[in-house]
């Protein structure tokens, strides 16, 4: 009986908090459509979440690149060799591993800020002060989060599509004796526009993810230091777990036509 | 019967199982100062929540002008909010944010000034509170605690609000800076004309800023005077709490057996 119980709690607890998530990204979505809009604090959000995470996300793009060139060329056919890497480390870094792992280090690294960063305006009442200066908090500090993310990530992946690529190139080029020229034009000739656009679109979906999973978990934490610091390791957890579900149902849209 | 400018009648709010505000009546006269003492837990920092709309009661009525805010439409709600100041208790200043920035964040943020206006005000408003230009360049971190409290109480006036809420002004503060806090609250409360409703346990502080005196108790209001007469209420409860004495009605949980 104790055990249907416990499972009882949990399933509730999960479902509460669920219902609370949908809710906080419903009011943060139909803020998102509505004026006024803090370019200022917008204008802030993109540097912070996209400019400044641009190191992260190019070393990983670039080592990605090269490890994925390494591994097709030593597992795979080579004498056909020059052909496959250069192909499928463009189709693999502008498909799933530029957007996917983009998406995961700006988590680590953006989701925590803001929880952090909001984690602790909860806990010392600047939320509530926001409301008392007649400021929306979700206007004010949710919904310039949510553009920026969504706006920046696409960017950010871009960048590391081509930094990846570039990955690919020195090691195909450098270490595995491929011509220069050939390489570029296999790359060229089997990349389509679609391959870029449909990660492109997966990116601002985790910009999204991550910035809610933030805003989310931060706004709700309690508990002095130690729930701030709850809030930013659910908030990593979260995001991380979503993008990598999300990336699932969004390659299973987009390419099963 | 002195007219009421903010008036509470029978507000419930419990959280789960726990009843934190059970009933609670107050009327606020227009231009006085009501100032609710109790202990910590009783309901007071709630009580002060739901007025400004930070935490939803269950129950009961909060006229503004006789407006009942919780029945008027959400536009209007939002207008009657900007009717009120808060001194949070921390302070709640925005840390991310230089303290003129903080002090005309209302006057930005909820009045759409512009921003060299904003700060014109600002800088004056700092001054009404002792405080020089160059502080507005510093960001509430490189402040004491008192300053903290000074520009808090700055940033509570500079919209010029009808009615302003002090949240333990005085706590965490030595006994001089406390009773400097507690004179800048008079004449600054005096030039505005400001109705205002403070909570607080340092018993100096109530004495000197009130017209009026409140005590919660178990989320009830279980009495209510002049300040003068607070001293001969012919109740247990307040004459226990106001001299500090650990035997009587009042009985904290720790005593507990």
């Amino acid at each position: 009986m104790n055990i249907f119980a416990a499972v009882g709690r949990v399933v509730l607890a999960l479902l509460a908090e669920t219902g609370k998530l949908a809710l906080f990204a419903w009011v943060g979505v139909s803020h998102l459509l509505r004026p006024p809009f803090y370019w200022r604090q917008i204008g802030q959000q993109m540097l912070r979440i996209g400019y400044f995470s641009l190191p992260v996300v190019a070393l990983t793009a670039f080592f990605t690149g090269g490890v994925l060139a390494l591994q097709i060329y030593y597992g795979g056919d080579q004498f056909n060799s020059e052909t496959i890497v250069a192909t499928i480390v463009a189709l693999g870094i502008t498909r799933e591993l530029g957007p996917v792992l983009g998406g995961l280090m700006v988590a680590g690294r953006a989701s925590a800020a803001i929880a952090a960063e909001l984690g602790t305006m909860r806990v010392t009442e600047q939320i509530d002060a926001l409301s008392t200066l007649s400021t929306n908090p979700h206007k004010y500090l949710v919904v310039p989060r949510l553009m920026a993310a969504i706006f920046t990530l696409p960017l950010l992946v871009f960048i590391g599509d081509v930094i990846g690529i570039f990955g690919g190139f020195v090691v195909g080029t450098q270490s595995l004796d491929f011509n220069a020229g050939v390489y570029i034009k296999n790359t060229y000739d089997f990349l389509e526009y679609d391959d870029i656009t449909s990660g492109l679109i997966k990116a601002a979906v985790f910009g999204f993810i991550i910035a809610l999973m933030g805003c989310f978990h931060g706004f709700n934490s309690k508990g002095g230091a130690q729930g701030v610091g709850r809030a930013t390791t659910n908030a990593v957890v979260t995001a991380s777990i979503f993008i990598l579900a999300a990336n699932y149902v969004m390659t299973s849209l987009l390419f099963s036509s | 019967m002195e007219e009421a400018k903010l008036k509470l009648t029978d507000v419930h709010k419990r959280f789960g199982s726990k009843v934190v505000l059970n009933g609670i009546d107050l009327a606020v006269p227009k231009g006085k100062s009501v100032v609710v003492i109790g202990g910590s837990g009783t309901g007071k920092s709630v009580m002060l929540k739901s007025v400004l709309g930070i935490v939803k009661p269950d129950s009961g009525a909060i006229e503004v002008d006789g407006e009942d805010m919780l029945r008027v439409p959400a536009k209007r709600k939002e207008e009657l909010l900007k009717k009120f100041g808060m001194l949070f208790q921390g302070g709640a200043l925005f840390d991310s944010l230089p303290v003129w920035e903080n002090v005309g964040f209302g006057l930005i943020q909820g009045q759409n000034m512009r921003r060299k206006e904003a700060k014109e005000i600002a800088i004056d408003t700092l001054a009404k509170v002792g405080m020089g230009a160059e502080v507005g360049e510093l960001y509430p971190a490189e402040l004491s605690g008192g300053m903290q409290k000074r520009v808090g109480l700055a940033r509570a006036i500079a919209t010029e609000p009808e009615i302003i809420f002090f949240d333990e002004p005085t706590t965490g503060l030595d006994p001089i800076m406390a009773d400097v806090i507690n004179d800048l609250i008079i004449e600054r409360v005096q030039d505005l004309g400001a109705t205002t409703l403070s909570i607080t346990h340092d018993m100096a502080s109530a004495r000197k800023i009130a017209d009026y005196i409140a005590m919660i108790y178990k989320g009830e209001i279980i009495w209510y005077g002049k300040k003068e007469d607070v001293d001969h209420s012919g109740n247990e409860y307040v004459d226990q709490f106001i001299h500090g004495r650990a035997e009587g009605p009042i009985q904290m949980e720790i005593l507990k057996p």
